[in-house]
């Protein structure tokens, strides 16, 4: 998207790119100390929530602000790495971490061959088609005898990580999710500032331009879609041994939607955005909760107020006024 | 399942005429989308949740006003199509020069405000809406029994979108709005005001969904979430046809239809996906749609 | 367990400190839909339910202090399991009543037994809340898919409705529903012509039911629920199939479904409830008393199990001035329950609560003398019969 665009910085050489490379180390190492300390202060299976949704935003933005592609069919691969990861655990009685592993994997298997698809299209047929095509996983998550239809997998085993430590009390599970969400967000930075992320913010501004030079896009936009769709599943799947459910609400397409939500009100093509689009909304949802119906036409109002006023989103605006990417 | 498989032609053709009724359905909100993202080029997320406001608001004429089918077929698109010219007016005209995929994405937040609003204050149950006397009943055909109401229906339907056809294609409106299409800024050196061209044909594809949502209210009934999950279906249908022509995705609106209705009396578990599948299978053979223009 | 014992020591520390009155504070949650599908059948009116029953229980006379909260589960498991959570660890609550929603009942079922509290569910059809899943913290009041399949399957294969053609929603639920019911139709001497299952949610069930009707069947057997029973219901009148002489049976109805069709559409629909408000003069006396909270809308058989079942769990804590999960439990298990609404009956080892069913029919416009008059009684189901046997349900809390 054009307006993503004006606001970052390209290359990495200059100094500005150098002193904000500091910037965004500091960030991060201030995010892993309050992830540390904040159990303390608040109800762990809500951080734990807040980080799953924040690891999701931050996979879907990659592939939209980065990538300049929307999907509109990303709660596809949120749902079926958690059905798969629910499954293995549950079923098949394997430990979290390999749960883990499977629901993640199941995704970027499906992120492949949704994504080989969906890229002969581009702009908003493209978002359709990724809508269109994750329906299709909800009617299969409906009707598949093993996810449970509207009962889904309920009671997974929260198990034993490495078969050593239990996870059964929240704030030990919550340290793993921590770790999970950090080394996820880490890999989508390194990703964004390499060879390849360059590139890609190539394709974004300019295909034909990319074309011209050489690049075989179709193929950068396949690995990002990919890529995309596994840190979507590596959420999901952590979300069912959280919750010890994978529900039909994972791959309905609302939470495709909610997803979108995130990583406008948070600041689309930004590094830190989509964490704090991702708490606004989770927060909120928590605590209006009792209102109901009215959640959605609050959320349908934030999405109004967003395209219409403030595009850049939360973190979008503080980077304009600081003069640095975030 | 078996014994379906030696289905009696009779009993095919009845189910061949359901799928032309639902088809129908499928082809007024393709034609309404197409037409919009035509001269907006933006899909109209919204359109599920106008069609929903076209039933509802052919609920409130009778029960708020005493105001009986027949005009609701008039009034509510009216009414509806006015709603969506304010749309248009407020949101959608200052987000001409952005990216498209702003529009989608504020159509999106619209549709979610309209459908809770609807949901808080009549519920999800759905609320009851009868069928016009003149309509009620049905006739034998041999084949089977078919309700008069569904037969108006597949008639009204294929007068409206032919209608459109026409206008579009062969009145002098219709070629300002091709042109228009094509290069707004030469229409408008033409002396013709694009701007509010746009903001009717808006209006125009708002008040066709309304329709839709006239001529469901009887059948289905009349739900805030009627148009929620109907509109990715419709989606699809657009995706396969191509937004290339209006014929066009009149002709995938009911034929696609009937491929659903074939799906339900041959593999009923999949009635709700084949649309899905076939969407599938045109973008590898045919990315484009099946009728659209270079993508 | 931790926050259970915890509480156990204030309740006590409460008990000396009172003296002769002992006080017991007890928190009830009514877990339930209050926005959707559900909100109607459930919702508000289980609220005002549950404080009827401790109004009518005079609780505070007896000491006993109740507060009685409620949220909207918006028939998510996921939604409903994080409130339930966030009751039973930060909010003290001891009991979650109603939850309608069968997904999400299942979730409450192993968070409450996790943290051992008490769960009475009315609303839930899901019959493995006492069977393969029963849980030593639930109770199951109102119904459940097995009975309801066997009132209404049993009932039509005696009245001569003896071919059945199935029109299932196709995902788990709808599968259990058409699975009990042809196991009732065929153990009751009736056949099975075919079956056919629909995209859930649907809309246009018109094809299927063209279907149903060139089987020849004589019943028609919905084994879906909510706006799929109501759309089937209404199509199935549209193309003149109960005209024709076929009849529909509805497995999962609820009266205010019935409401919401008009008796037009639904007369001649033939359904299974426990309990209707124009039964007896207890339940006419209290449908009065409720109608007038609830701004004129009759009880439905969910609303009257909260009532119930709330009533229940009040005696056992008086009796025992103390609740203690594991107690309550035992002592609502061992004291046969007696109530205006649901008469006599007792709660199984597996947590089944068994009552009288009865098998209604929908009247015709004109026998129907004005809002919500709209059942006639055709049989009663006597409690023995109504529910699943205890040693078929499979529950590992009878083997023991």
């Amino acid at each position: 998207m054009a307006s993503v665009s004006e606001r970052m910085a390209t290359a990495p050489t200059t100094r500005a790119a150098v002193e904000a490379a500091n910037l965004h180390r500091a960030i991060f190492i201030a995010i892993a100390v309050f992830l540390a300390g904040a159990p303390f202060l608040l109800y762990p299976v809500f951080l734990m929530k807040v980080l799953c949704f924040a690891l999701f935003a931050c996979a879907f933005n990659l592939l939209l602000g980065y990538g300049g592609l929307l999907s509109f069919g990303h709660a596809a691969y949120l749902g079926t790495a958690s059905y798969i990861c629910a499954h293995t655990a549950k079923v098949w009685g394997m430990p979290p971490e390999l749960a883990i592993l499977f629901g993640t994997a199941a995704a970027a298997a499906l992120g492949f061959v949704f994504g080989s698809l969906a890229i002969r299209r581009q702009g908003i047929y493209f978002a359709m088609i990724t809508l269109a095509l994750a329906q299709m996983v909800f009617f299969f998550s409906l009707q598949a005898p093993f996810t449970g239809g509207e009962d889904g997998i309920q009671a997974v085993p929260r198990g034993r990580l490495f078969g050593l430590i239990d996870l059964s009390r929240d704030t030990t599970l919550y340290y793993l999710v921590a770790v999970i969400f950090l080394a996820g967000v880490l890999f989508i930075y390194r990703v964004i500032h390499s060879p390849f992320g360059q590139v890609l913010k190539a394709i974004r501004d300019n295909e034909p331009r990319a074309i011209s030079l050489g690049y075989a896009t179709n193929r950068y936009k396949l690995v990002v879609f990919t890529l995309s769709a596994t840190l979507a599943g590596l959420a999901g799947a952590t979300k069912a041994i959280v919750f010890q459910l994978a529900s039909l609400t994972d791959v309905h397409w609302t939470m495709s939607g909610e997803v979108v939500l995130m990583t406008l009100v948070g600041g689309m093509g930004t590094v830190f955005g989509p964490m704090v689009g991702a708490a606004v909304i989770v927060t909120m949802q928590n605590y209006l909760a009792h209102l109901g119906a009215w959640v959605t036409v609050i959320q349908g109002i934030i999405f109004v107020i967003c395209v219409m006023l403030f595009r850049e989103g939360i973190i979008g605006v503080i980077a304009k006024k600081l003069k640095r990417p975030l | 399942m078996f014994e379906l498989l030696g289905i009696p032609p009779q009993a095919l053709f009845g189910q061949l005429l359901l799928g032309l009724i639902n088809g129908s359905f499928y082809a007024i909100l393709s034609l309404g989308l197409a037409i919009i993202f035509g001269l907006l080029n933006i899909i109209n997320f919204t359109h599920g949740a106008q069609y929903m406001m076209g039933a509802f608001v052919a609920w409130m004429l009778l029960n708020y006003a005493g105001i009986g089918y027949w005009w609701a077929l008039l009034l509510a698109p009216v009414i509806v199509g006015a709603t969506g010219i304010v749309i248009d007016r407020l949101f959608l005209a200052r987000l001409r020069d952005l990216d498209h995929l702003y529009g989608l994405l504020l159509t999106f937040g619209l549709a979610l405000i309209i459908q809770g609003l609807f949901r808080n204050q009549y519920g999800v149950s759905g609320l009851p809406y009868s069928i016009p006397p003149e309509l009620a009943g049905g006739r034998n055909l041999g084949f089977m029994f078919l309700p008069n109401y569904r037969g108006w229906v597949v008639i009204a339907s294929l007068a409206v979108c032919l209608a459109t056809w026409f206008v579009i294609e062969k009145t002098r409106l219709g070629a300002y709005l091709r042109a228009a299409t094509e290069n707004p800024t030469l229409v408008q050196a033409f002396g013709i005001n694009v701007p509010r061209l746009i903001t009717l044909t808006y209006g125009f594809g708002v008040g066709l969904a309304a329709l839709a949502g006239v001529l469901a209210a009887p059948i289905y009934s009349v739900n805030p979430n009627m148009g929620a999950d109907l509109i990715i279906v419709v989606f699809a249908v657009v995706v396969i046809g191509g937004m290339g022509s209006i014929l066009g995705s009149i002709v995938t609106g009911f034929g696609l239809g009937l491929i659903e209705g074939l799906t339900k009396v041959f593999y009923p578990e999949a009635a709700a996906t084949v649309i899905f599948v076939v969407m599938v299978v045109v973008l590898l053979v045919k990315p484009a749609g099946l009728f659209g223009r270079t993508a | 367990m931790k926050t259970g014992r915890m509480l156990l020591a204030t309740a006590l520390v409460a008990l000396f400190a009172g003296g002769a009155q002992a006080q017991v504070s007890v928190k009830l949650g009514v877990l339930n839909d209050r926005s959707g599908l559900y909100a109607d059948l459930s919702g508000e009116g289980s609220v005002i339910a549950a404080r009827m029953a401790a109004e009518d229980f005079k609780a505070k006379e007896k000491g006993i202090n109740v507060e009685i909260i409620s949220a909207d589960h918006q028939n998510k498991p996921d939604i409903g399991s994080n409130i339930a959570r966030q009751w039973y660890d930060q909010d003290g609550v001891d009991v979650i009543l109603d939850v309608p929603t069968s997904s999400v009942a299942l979730a409450i079922n192993q968070i409450t037994r996790e943290k051992n509290k008490i769960f009475i569910n009315s609303g839930a059809a899901a019959s493995d809340l006492t069977g393969k899943q029963c849980s030593p913290n639930t109770i199951h009041w109102t119904y459940d898919t097995w009975a309801l399949a066997n009132g209404t399957g049993s009932a039509m294969v005696k009245t001569g409705g003896d071919t059945w053609f199935f029109l299932t929603a196709d995902y788990a639920f709808g599968h259990a529903l058409e699975r009990d019911t042809i196991a009732v139709v065929e153990k009751s001497g009736g056949k099975v012509l075919g079956t056919v299952r629909h995209p859930f949610p649907g809309s246009d069930f018109s094809s299927f039911l063209l279907q149903a009707q060139s089987s020849g069947a004589k019943v028609i057997g919905l084994a879906n629920a909510g706006g799929d029973t109501i759309n089937s219901i209404k199509q199935a009148a549209e193309f003149g199939i109960t005209q024709a002489g076929q009849n529909l049976a509805g497995l999962l109805v609820f009266i205010t479904d019935v409401n919401a069709l008009g008796l037009q559409t639904a007369q001649g629909l033939v359904l299974t409830e426990s309990f209707y408000w124009d039964l007896n003069d207890e339940t006419r006396a209290f449908a009065k008393r409720f109608a007038e909270k609830s701004g004129g809308k009759m009880p439905t058989m969910v609303q009257a199990g909260v009532y119930a079942g709330t009533l229940h769990y009040l005696k056992a804590v008086e009796a025992l001035k103390d609740k203690d999960s594991a107690k309550v439990m035992a002592k609502m298990k061992e004291t046969p329950t007696e109530d205006p609404l649901f008469g006599k009956g007792e709660v199984r080892a597996d947590g089944r609560k068994i009552h009288d069913m009865y098998l209604f029919e929908v009247k015709k416009p004109e026998e129907s003398k004005g809002p919500w008059d709209f059942y006639k009684l055709v049989a009663t189901i006597p409690a023995a019969e109504a529910f699943r046997p205890l040693d078929q349900g499979e529950c590992p809390l009878v083997k023991g």
